[in-house]
């Protein structure tokens, strides 16, 4: 302990504490200070960068999920879509043949009705000419038959021989 | 081939564990009489340890010279300030060689300068061999340390600056030292002072605790090196550092820690003071005296051990034969060499993490429970 406080040199110290003060402040000013703010604004830097990265990574995360529901939704959109149209075009094709029977029912009873009429019409005309001509034919036998005394003769005899033989 | 000269180098780096026995008292070294004896090496060692006045590099024994530049030496004499170059002393250590400046007269013994007495001539010494009819000056030269601090401090300078210019011209990467540099600092922040002394506090605290971690290492792993620093190996340089430290958190502290440290809550009001003194002297002695005595014992003892064991070489040269003691201590010394690269750093780290952690407690606000 003597010897350590022998050793002691006063003069020593002070040199010690004086360049170790000036030695703080120039190391202070001219290393410490600008290279920790350099490394803080390094760190920051590199923090942002991963921060931003972290948050465009989120947002496109976002992007996708928002895109894959629009895509579902349109999807769903055009089934419903396809099906209305599907729909409606039967129906259309079910009212279109509804229709078209109807109208055809009609016209097939309307021709009915007509070929109804022009047979009756035919048919009545058809029998006035056969009664005329037939009063025609009738008149012109009786004649030729009534010119002739012995055939009105044998007339009067078949037609009396027609009448015991009915 | 090894030069002459680098093995005088070599032989003048060399001292010993085992010195017991004694050959005598012989402070001066005679020419063409290498350091190998235990006693001689013991007084290397030891002179090695302390601060010294002159840059010495090594002696040429056989012409008896020193290779060394002189320090400028500033002292505060009864006469004021007297300062000259450390060559006026002629690498004399003894207090034979007297400097006349004036009315004073100044001698240096064992790498402390002292003043004679006024009308003394020469120096006495009683039979402690302490000197009698001299005192200790003040003394502010630049001394051997003074230049590694110095060294340490212009190293600190150039390179983090060259890192901080890096950073202002727009590399966010650091180019050339900064990129061992770089990492560095980040350790420092992000391992030592965030965890210690939380995350919304220690930025007033960087620029010391930065500071010293550079500067302790800088100058441990600078005492490994052959030029010999041993500069953190100096109470007074240690006890510096250990009181800026305690200055620092003494006067940073928080309210919660002046009322915690001399009023502790949720103790029996009898153990209050009691618990206050304890407290006090922890907080103002002790543990700024274990970190002056940690970084101190811990780089002196590794300079001791390093070069005791380089001085196998010489001590066990009888037992073991040229090759077995040089091989042994070759072996050893590089053992320990990189376990004391370890401990430069280590200790370092260790007294910025304590300082850290000293500043952290006191800075501490505490929650209201």
């Amino acid at each position: 302990m003597e010897t350590l406080l022998n050793d002691f040199s006063v003069g020593l110290f002070v040199m010690q504490a004086v360049i170790l003060i000036i030695l703080i402040l120039l190391m202070r000013k001219f290393a410490w200070k600008p290279i920790l703010d350099a490394l803080q604004s390094r760190e920051d830097g590199i923090q942002n960068a991963l921060d931003s990265a972290e948050n465009a990574k989120l947002e496109m995360q976002n992007l996708q999920a928002d895109n894959a529901n629009l895509l579902k939704e349109a999807r769903a959109e055009r089934e419903s879509m396809l099906k209305e149209a599907r729909e409606l075009k039967n129906k259309m094709i079910e009212d279109a043949k509804t229709e078209a029977q109807a109208q055809a029912n009609t016209m097939i009873a309307q021709a009915q009705a007509a070929i109804e009429s022009e047979k009756k019409s035919a048919m009545a005309e058809l029998k006035g000419h056969v009664a005329g001509l037939s009063l025609d034919i009738a008149e012109k036998v009786v004649r030729q038959e009534l010119s002739n005394k012995d055939k009105q003769l044998e007339l009067v005899e078949s037609m009396l021989n027609d009448a015991k033989l009915n | 081939m090894v030069s002459k000269k680098s093995i005088n180098f070599i032989a003048i780096l060399v001292l010993t564990l085992f010195s017991v026995s004694s050959y005598g008292n012989s402070d001066k070294q005679e020419p063409g009489n290498p350091v190998n004896t235990a006693q001689e090496i013991k007084e290397y060692i030891a002179h090695h340890l302390k601060d010294s006045h002159d840059f010495h590099l090594f002696t040429h024994n056989e012409s008896g010279t020193h290779i060394s530049f002189p320090l400028p030496v500033i002292v505060w004499t009864s006469n004021g300030l007297k300062t000259f170059m450390s060559s006026a002393f002629h690498h004399d250590d003894s207090g034979s060689v007297i400097v006349e400046k004036g009315d004073t007269r100044l001698v240096k013994l064992h790498s402390k300068i002292y003043e004679l007495d006024a009308g003394a001539t020469t120096v006495a010494f009683d039979e402690h061999h302490h000197p009698e009819n001299a005192h200790k000056v003040l003394d502010f030269s630049i001394t051997k340390s003074v230049f590694g601090m110095l060294l340490a401090g212009l190293l600190m300078l150039l390179g983090f600056s060259a890192l901080a210019r890096g950073y202002k011209k727009g590399h966010s990467v650091p180019k050339g030292i900064g990129r061992i540099l770089e990492p560095l600092v980040i350790y420092v922040r992000d391992d030592i002072a965030k965890p210690n002394i939380g995350e919304k506090k220690y930025r007033k605290f960087m620029g010391f605790l930065l500071t010293v971690f550079f500067f302790i290492w800088i100058l441990n792993l600078l005492g490994l090196t052959p030029i010999g620093f041993n500069v953190t190996g100096q109470i007074a340089v240690t006890a510096c550092l250990a009181i800026f430290t305690a200055v620092i958190y003494l006067f940073s502290g928080s309210k919660d820690f002046w009322k915690h440290t001399l009023w502790m809550p949720g103790v029996p009001v009898v153990l209050r003071p009691i618990l206050a003194v304890i407290e006090l002297i922890g907080f103002v002695l002790i543990k700024p005296f274990s970190l002056l005595v940690r970084l101190f014992a811990n780089m002196t003892a590794g300079h001791f051990v390093v070069m005791s064991l380089i001085a196998l070489m010489i001590t066990m040269k009888e037992s073991f034969g040229v090759v077995g003691s040089t091989g042994m201590s070759l072996v050893l010394a590089l053992f320990i060499s990189v376990i004391e690269i370890l401990v430069a750093f280590l200790q370092a780290f260790i007294f910025t993490m304590l300082s850290s952690l000293f500043i952290g407690m006191a800075v501490e606000e505490h929650d209201h429970h």
